[in-house]
């Protein structure tokens, strides 16, 4: 298209700018808490020098027992929520997108989609409620099925949007050559599901590693995540140990991402071929 | 619609989903409703017995034995009315910070666009608990902020944040402004850039364009991102919490202070809570009212 105005319509001056300064404002207060993770001072604000002591003491020092339990906790009732949720949301999203139009449709979507549209904390309060007057004992187990129940829409959403993309033709096709409905699932299907279920799965997981204000509520006592466990330490000050814990979980997540984001460009390119 | 012959099967596959949230989530949430009509129980939990109590503390100030003539009572509908201005402003600073930046990432070349969104996402997959102690560390009296601008010397003394509803303010801006630019991308990313051209050539100003052709052609966009940063930012723990103090009480801190705190008022922190859930279901129903009006329009139009 040849350029036959004065101005180029698409662009405006001070918009890259603006874009250049929400980057910072997303990045700077994490590389500034990266960077003095390193930093060698007991004070936590005066540089002095690089050193991982801070790594040290957190693995060895006298708080290491109480972060690796905490760290087990929040591995294990994430990778248990992730899959339970994506098993879950994996069977209602198949049920949403080929159960053609059945009573009730509108109303199951609006049910998946509670957890993302109550605000947190009036989840975390009926979870709270709930569980103690049916009499529900608080503690990990409690945990881990309030985070199944939040991670159900998160899960739900890749995989519903991969399989939108996908046409029946293949299951149908499949089963005109004599396939049960099980193996049209298992060999059709669910490969070609595969890449949705993988993020659904991670940003489930992300997502049950990262609840602070439910699993606040419903944790009982002695049972600690990893973000209650930072959140009563930061309590008491923000300590260099606590910058070199959250600089290890940042760079987890950042690597959970990445690796979601490629799953994501390496097949969109294959579909695109 | 194809595949019509195992539909009444398929829907079955909902099962688990209906249970898993009906009984462990909606069934909660009615129960919430219900606790805020019944009598606190002192040590944290309730008695089964009607009252309005958590209403009326919520409205009214009866005095410290309750039996003088009731007046309104601040407190409370202060703390909300501080929650919806923190909430109204986080989303318009988010505006105008995020609907540029979602503007110049749909406008990059097809290949790039998607490391730019990437950018934009990664903080948001960041513990969003790791991310406020971040601006906690960040902005604090001797933090590396006031250290750098002082060695800068564009100040003398530090500046005071912490505690004050500037930090909060800086703190939910933070936290949600990626759930701003995001939808913002999407709708521009489908915008037909032709209408521009058009308006162009009839002598439109790039203010004009912007303002009457592309602003109104992404509204859902914008909406979206402003209910999806208002409605966090309302109902925000983490922030308050950490980066302010006192003075700069929200709903969530309320909430949460009923439930875990020495204060332990079962009923009132669920009145607290169903109010919050009307104040959100309202914005939501505005949302929906938006976008089914547009669709109307398109349809109109179409």
């Amino acid at each position: 298209m040849g350029q036959k105005h004065r101005f180029n319509v698409r662009h405006y001056t001070g918009f890259s700018f603006m874009t250049i300064v929400c980057l910072l404002i997303l990045y700077l207060p994490l590389l500034v808490v990266l960077v003095y993770s390193f930093n060698d001072s007991l004070s936590i604000t005066r540089w002095g020098g690089f050193s991982l002591r801070w790594y040290t003491e957190l693995f060895t020092g006298v708080e290491s027992a109480k972060f690796k339990q905490a760290a087990f906790n929040s591995l294990t009732i994430a990778l248990s929520a992730g899959v339970v949720a994506t098993l879950f949301a994996t069977a209602a999203a198949i049920g949403m997108v080929r159960g053609g139009h059945f009573r009730g449709k509108t109303l199951s979507f609006g049910l998946i989609s509670i957890p993302i549209m109550v605000p947190e904390i009036v989840t975390a309060v009926a979870t709270l409620i709930f569980f103690t007057s049916i009499g529900i004992k608080l503690g990990y187990a409690s945990i881990l099925l309030a985070h199944i129940v939040f991670c159900i829409p998160f899960a739900y959403l890749p995989i519903a949007a991969r399989l939108q993309g996908i046409e029946s033709s293949f299951e149908e096709a499949a089963q005109d050559l004599y396939a049960s409905r099980w193996q049209a699932f298992r060999y059709v299907l669910m490969p070609m599901m595969a890449p949705g279920i993988l993020s659904g799965f991670l940003l489930a997981f992300i997502i049950s590693l990262d609840d602070f204000i439910i699993t606040n509520f419903i944790k009982g006592a002695g049972v600690e995540t990893l973000p209650t466990a930072i959140f009563g330490a930061v309590k008491q000050g923000i300590k260099p140990n606590i910058m070199a814990l959250s600089t290890l979980m940042l760079l987890f997540s950042i690597v959970i991402v990445t690796l979601s984001y490629l799953i994501g460009r390496s097949d969109s390119s294959k579909a695109t071929h | 619609m194809a595949s019509g012959t195992f539909t009444p099967v398929r829907k079955w596959l909902l099962l688990p989903t209906w249970v898993t949230i009906g009984f462990f989530l909606l069934l909660p949430i009615l129960l919430v409703v219900v606790y805020s009509f019944l009598t606190k129980e002192f040590r944290g939990g309730v008695d089964w017995t009607f009252s309005l109590d958590a209403y009326d503390q919520f409205m009214f100030d009866r005095g410290l034995f309750g039996d003088e003539a009731p007046s309104i009572e601040w407190t409370y509908i202060t703390i909300f009315f501080r929650s919806i201005v923190q909430a109204l402003i986080a989303t318009l600073f988010c505006l105008i910070i995020g609907f540029p930046t979602a503007y110049f990432i749909a406008t990059r070349p097809a290949s790039s666009r998607s490391i730019w969104v990437f950018l934009i996402t990664v903080p948001y997959w960041v513990n969003l608990l790791i991310r406020t102690v971040s601006m906690k560390f960040l902005i604090r009296d001797n933090g590396p902020m006031n250290q750098g601008l002082m060695a800068l010397g564009l100040i003398d003394t530090p500046i005071h944040l912490i505690n004050t509803n500037i930090a909060v303010q800086l703190g939910l801006f933070y936290s949600y402004l990626p759930f701003m630019v995001l939808p913002i991308y999407a709708s521009v990313e489908r915008y037909n850039f032709a209408l521009s051209e058009a308006a162009a050539d009839l002598y439109a100003s790039r203010w004009t364009i912007l303002r009457e052709v592309l602003i109104p052609s992404v509204k859902p966009g914008i909406i979206a991102g402003c209910i999806l940063v208002f409605v966090p930012s309302l109902g925000a723990f983490l922030a308050p919490d950490l980066l302010g103090g006192a003075k700069t009480f929200m709903i969530g801190s309320l909430i949460e202070e009923q439930f875990k705190g020495t204060a332990g008022n079962w009923p009132f922190g669920a009145a607290c809570a169903v109010i919050l859930l009307t104040l959100v279901l309202m914005a939501l129903t505005l949302y929906a009212r938006a976008q089914s009006k547009e669709r109307a329009q398109e349809q109109r139009a179409g």
